[in-house]
């Protein structure tokens, strides 16, 4: 399959102080490791098992997934932000993959 | 002199024993004449029904603007390498030949409504007593920002089947592994609401078929559900995992433009990029219901949940897409089912027949991989002045494998029987 692709909504500029909403989804089957396939054998757990959000090398966000979290999971959060910065998003796959993205913010 | 075959004789000693086969004319100085505009689901069947069941005492002309009909209903099969183009595609041959219809070939453009009179695009004017409209669908192309008639020849929309649906088949054909596909569904009310959906199915068939493991296919929905939606998410965690992604507007935010050349398609969220687009606009009926006057805000045609009659015009029936019908969907087996009611209801109006009590009935069939086929259906009656429904049946989740295949058995029964109705 595809290989998850992470997408992000930051607003590129805000006022200091100001309460920003950012939105974050990555396409995941989240396999939840109870299905059977068609010959009746369990299909393996394969879920993105940890979400964080970082904003300038400090954590502001962090979420652990199970796997009865649907397929595709999608994140809406609010953050404060009184600097300019980068916001730094990372999933953890069961697989050790970790998939990663960024955005910046101008604050003025 | 009447001839009857013995399928009609059944029908017709139920209707009456004393008009037996031979319709009594209420108007005594010519023929009645009818005219059907649109030669789909809806029109082809209610103007072969009412020159079959009139046997010759109804004048039936069917106006449609192309000699051949290439049906909706199966272009996902098509699409998915389960039918060929021929095969969903029919003439009217059968209905001039052997039932006495006149076909008439052009563009229906408007209604003379004062003189119960059709006007055809080069100038023909044809004179009715009863007026059976069913145009179908027309789109709203600016729905969506950036889509039009012309961006629809490089992202088909394919919601009318035909040459569009030819061109998205032979772009899903033409994909390579990697390359995307994300389609952008219409808003309710529109033409077969599983639909979509069925189609995503079948475009997944045919990239896996292929061994593609990097394409993927994004849905970008402007409603928050659809129909079917447990058994087709299902279907595709099964069929097809990792390959489909649905997205809502609580998601999404919105869909803010499309741009065809490049590809993309912008949503409050985030631009989706493929190198197929799938735009199905809002839609409502079809052109010739607007500029006659028979449509409403919704721009769609109310009518009597009885008889399918236009409420805005007693002397014509509107049916199908177009059409206002309750809890009836917009498909070609409610077209069909509204088209016999309707059928009855002018012969008897016209000739003196038995109108029965109008009764409903529709089912979707969705392929959603080889022998997994799904369904939903319910029968219908007026209550109250709406069609509402009465009874209906679901698929389930997790149903066996066998009972799916029949379903895809009886959707290849119903595809026989409809087109046996509708072109003879």
């Amino acid at each position: 399959m595809a290989a998850p692709k992470p997408r992000v909504k930051v607003p590129k500029t805000a006022s200091a102080g100001d309460i920003i909403t950012i939105k974050t989804l990555i396409s995941h089957t989240m396999e939840s490791g109870q299905r059977k396939d068609k010959d009746g054998k369990p299909i393996p757990r394969k879920i993105i098992n940890k979400f964080t959000c970082e904003f300038n090398g400090q954590k502001v966000f962090e979420c652990d997934l199970d796997p009865a979290i649907s397929a595709n999971p999608f994140f809406e959060f609010n953050a404060k932000v009184n600097e300019s910065g980068a916001f730094k998003f990372t999933w953890v796959d069961d697989d050790g993959s970790v998939y990663s993205s960024e955005s910046k913010i101008e604050v003025k | 002199m009447t001839r009857l075959t013995r399928r009609q004789f059944g029908s017709v000693a139920l209707v009456s024993a004393v008009a037996l086969g031979v319709p009594v004319y209420l108007r005594a100085q010519a023929k009645p004449r009818v005219v059907v505009v649109g030669g789909g689901a809806g029109g082809a069947t209610a103007a072969h029904f009412l020159a079959r069941d009139s046997a010759g005492a109804i004048d039936v002309t069917l106006i449609d603007n192309s000699d051949v009909h290439t049906t909706c209903f199966f272009s996902n099969l098509y699409l998915g390498g389960y039918r060929s183009f021929d095969s969903i595609t029919h003439t009217y041959g059968r209905l001039e030949a052997e039932y006495g219809i006149t076909k008439r070939t052009g563009r229906a453009i408007a209604i003379e409504r004062d003189a119960n009179t059709v006007v055809m695009e080069d100038g023909r004017r044809l004179e009715y007593d009863r007026l059976i409209l069913s145009p179908g669908i027309s789109f709203i192309w600016d729905s969506v920002p950036g889509y039009s008639r012309e961006a629809s020849k490089i992202a088909p929309h394919a919601w009318k089947a035909g040459p569009q649906t030819q061109l998205l088949k032979a772009k899903l054909d033409a994909l390579e592994d990697g390359q995307n596909i994300v389609m952008v569904p219409p808003p309710n009310p529109y033409r077969c609401p599983p639909a979509p959906y069925e189609r995503v199915s079948m475009m997944a068939h045919v990239l896996r078929s292929k061994g593609y493991r990097n394409s993927t296919i994004t849905i970008l929905d402007p409603k928050e559900k659809f129909s079917k939606q447990g058994l087709f998410q299902e279907g595709w965690e099964n069929h097809y995992p990792g390959m489909i992604e649905w997205i809502g507007p609580g998601i999404h935010g919105g869909i803010l433009s499309v741009d065809v050349e490049a590809g993309a398609v912008e949503t409050d969220f985030d631009t989706f990029e493929g190198a197929l687009l799938n735009i199905i606009p809002a839609q409502r009926a079809g052109g010739i219901a607007q500029v006659a006057g028979l449509t409403d805000d919704s721009g769609y045609c109310p009518v009597d949940a009885d008889s399918m009659r236009s409420r805005m015009d007693r002397n014509i029936h509107v049916i199908g897409d177009a059409a206002i019908a309750g809890a009836m969907p917009k498909s070609a087996f409610a077209a069909n089912s509204q088209a016999r009611v309707v059928a009855n209801h002018v012969l008897g109006e016209l000739t003196g027949w038995k109108i029965f009590p109008a009764h409903y009935s529709n089912t979707c069939w969705s392929l959603i991989d080889a022998d997994d086929a799904v369904k939903v259906g319910a029968e219908y009656e007026p209550r109250d002045g709406a069609i509402v429904s009465i009874h209906s049946v679901i698929s389930q989740l997790q149903e066996d494998a066998s009972l799916r295949k029949a379903n895809y058995e009886e959707a290849l029964g119903w595809y026989a029987g409809i087109t046996a109705d509708m072109f003879g």
